[in-house]
């Protein structure tokens, strides 16, 4: 096992990624932000959260989504289904997609999917915490990234928020 | 995560952890169809057959809506004008249907027990879509879902279930799985439509007085007299029936609380439930109606998915 970031650099680098999304937003009248169920969101309740101290006159719009539904292997394996709450319309809107660690790139794929079921976005984006580099299945890749990371397929790579580090085994 | 049975035939055989999954599960399916896009992929390459030998308006809608809304190919049979009516047998016509490459089969058949002499004799998922007078469980699900909904609890939730026990699959599934979820149930009607023994064989409650069934519950589960399946005269007139044991404003606003009021439909109005109390706000009728596509898409979501043996 082996901690790819400790808590002090997990807690610098979500600052960071915030940093870099109100960099290349101004402001945020045209943009919204999704974290991807289940664990996605927990990355995206903090990005948010803390985008919303450092501005608390802005409306952040921040939903959830499910993908579980539009995943390509449902005859393979279910997994439970999650909450998808995203109470804002996307339609003309940004959207940045917020996912702890970006792997195959299936999951985006299938959130891709599902986003356009709520609307045409002006534009999508990709935040991830961590890249898991060349392991990709499909041609996707993240505009925002946390920690980029090389790892065996046969590794896992796991964000455990309870003791606040990353950690790959 | 998946059901422990690959038929839906009926509540009885589901544990309560397949009860839990398939609510929890249609709960995301209800959210579902509150998108601008009511429609998922989850079952693009599955293929369903709605079989029915029997009359049906909201199931075969519902159903047929469900698989829709799950991106799934469906096909519909009606017995009539059909080769049914030619004496095909009920195996033949499966087996040629099943020839055409279908995954699935939603079947709604008069013979209690159809849909089980079906899953020992063919490899497709079934979906029991009623069965004569023994199940309806996607009924007694989308119940179960809609009370749960409403009053947030199964678990020690008080249910009447008001009419025709005797003739009613509903009521049947209804029991299974109030039962299974901890809820506490009385079957409330006359005598002459109250199988006997049933208090012993289900551990519920059995009431003759409509008034004191009403004023014990928290939710009435009134179901449709089913004129159809009497043959013999067990009670002496609809309107004896009505003033008996109809539920009207009236019998409700004497009680000294607002209890929910459901029905599976087809309402036979001014029999079993009057206007005023099937219209009101106390009556969740129609709200049942649209939690019926949720639980059908689920249900069918479950059976479909995760067993594919070839992968």
């Amino acid at each position: 096992m082996k901690i790819i970031l400790d808590s002090y650099q997990l807690h610098l680098t979500i600052q960071r990624l915030a940093h870099q999304l109100i960099e290349s937003h101004t402001d945020f009248e045209n943009t919204v932000f999704i974290g991807i169920q289940p664990r996605g969101i927990l990355l995206s309740d903090k990005i948010v959260d803390h985008i919303r101290q450092l501005y608390p006159q802005q409306k952040i719009q921040y939903g959830k989504l499910d993908i579980t539904f539009y995943r390509d292997d449902i005859r393979k394996e279910l997994h439970v289904a999650n909450k998808t709450d995203i109470p804002f319309s996307i339609e003309n809107r940004k959207v940045v997609l917020i996912d702890d660690v970006l792997y195959t790139g299936r999951t985006i794929r299938a959130a891709l999917d599902a986003i356009n079921d709520f609307g045409r976005p002006a534009k999508v984006e990709l935040c991830v915490l961590v890249d898991r580099r060349f392991s990709r299945q499909l041609p996707i890749q993240p505009d925002f990234c946390g920690k980029a990371i090389d790892s065996l397929i046969s590794q896992k790579v796991k964000v455990e928020w309870e003791k606040g580090e990353v950690v790959l085994y | 995560m998946q059901l422990s049975t690959r038929h839906l035939l009926g509540i009885k055989d589901l544990t309560p952890q397949d009860i839990q999954l398939i609510l929890d599960t249609a709960t995301q399916f209800k959210e579902v169809l509150q998108r601008p896009v009511k429609k998922v992929p989850s079952l693009r390459d599955v293929t369903i057959v709605n079989l029915f030998y029997e009359n049906s308006t909201r199931t075969r809608i519902s159903f047929e809506l469900a698989e829709k809304r799950l991106s799934a190919d469906t096909i519909n049979f009606a017995a009539s004008g059909s080769s049914v009516s030619k004496g095909e047998t009920l195996l033949d016509t499966v087996n040629n249907i099943l020839s055409m490459k279908v995954d699935m089969v939603v079947m709604r058949h008069s013979a209690s027990g159809a849909p089980h002499f079906l899953a020992q004799h063919i490899p497709a998922a079934i979906v029991n879509a009623g069965d004569g007078i023994n199940e309806h469980p996607t009924q007694g699900l989308l119940d179960a879902f809609s009370m749960r909904e409403k009053t947030g609890k199964l678990e020690g939730l008080k249910v009447a279930i008001i009419g025709d026990i005797m003739h009613s699959r509903v009521a049947m599934s209804n029991i299974y799985l109030l039962k299974k979820m901890g809820a506490e149930v009385m079957v409330a009607g006359p005598p002459t439509l109250i199988p006997k023994y049933i208090q012993e064989a289900f551990d519920i409650r059995v009431e003759y007085n409509l008034k004191k069934a009403l004023a014990w519950c928290d939710v009435a589960n009134v179901l449709r007299i089913q004129l159809e399946r009497q043959n013999q005269v067990l009670f002496s007139s609809l309107r004896e029936y009505s003033l008996a044991y109809g539920i009207n404003k009236k019998l409700l606003d004497s009680l000294n609380k607002e209890i929910v009021i459901m029905h599976p439909g087809p309402i036979n109005r001014g029999v079993e439930i009057d206007s005023d109390a099937a219209d009101s706000n106390q009556s969740i009728i129609l709200q049942q109606v649209e939690n019926g596509v949720a639980v059908r898409m689920a249900v069918l979501y479950l059976l479909a998915g995760g067993r594919d043996e070839n992968n």
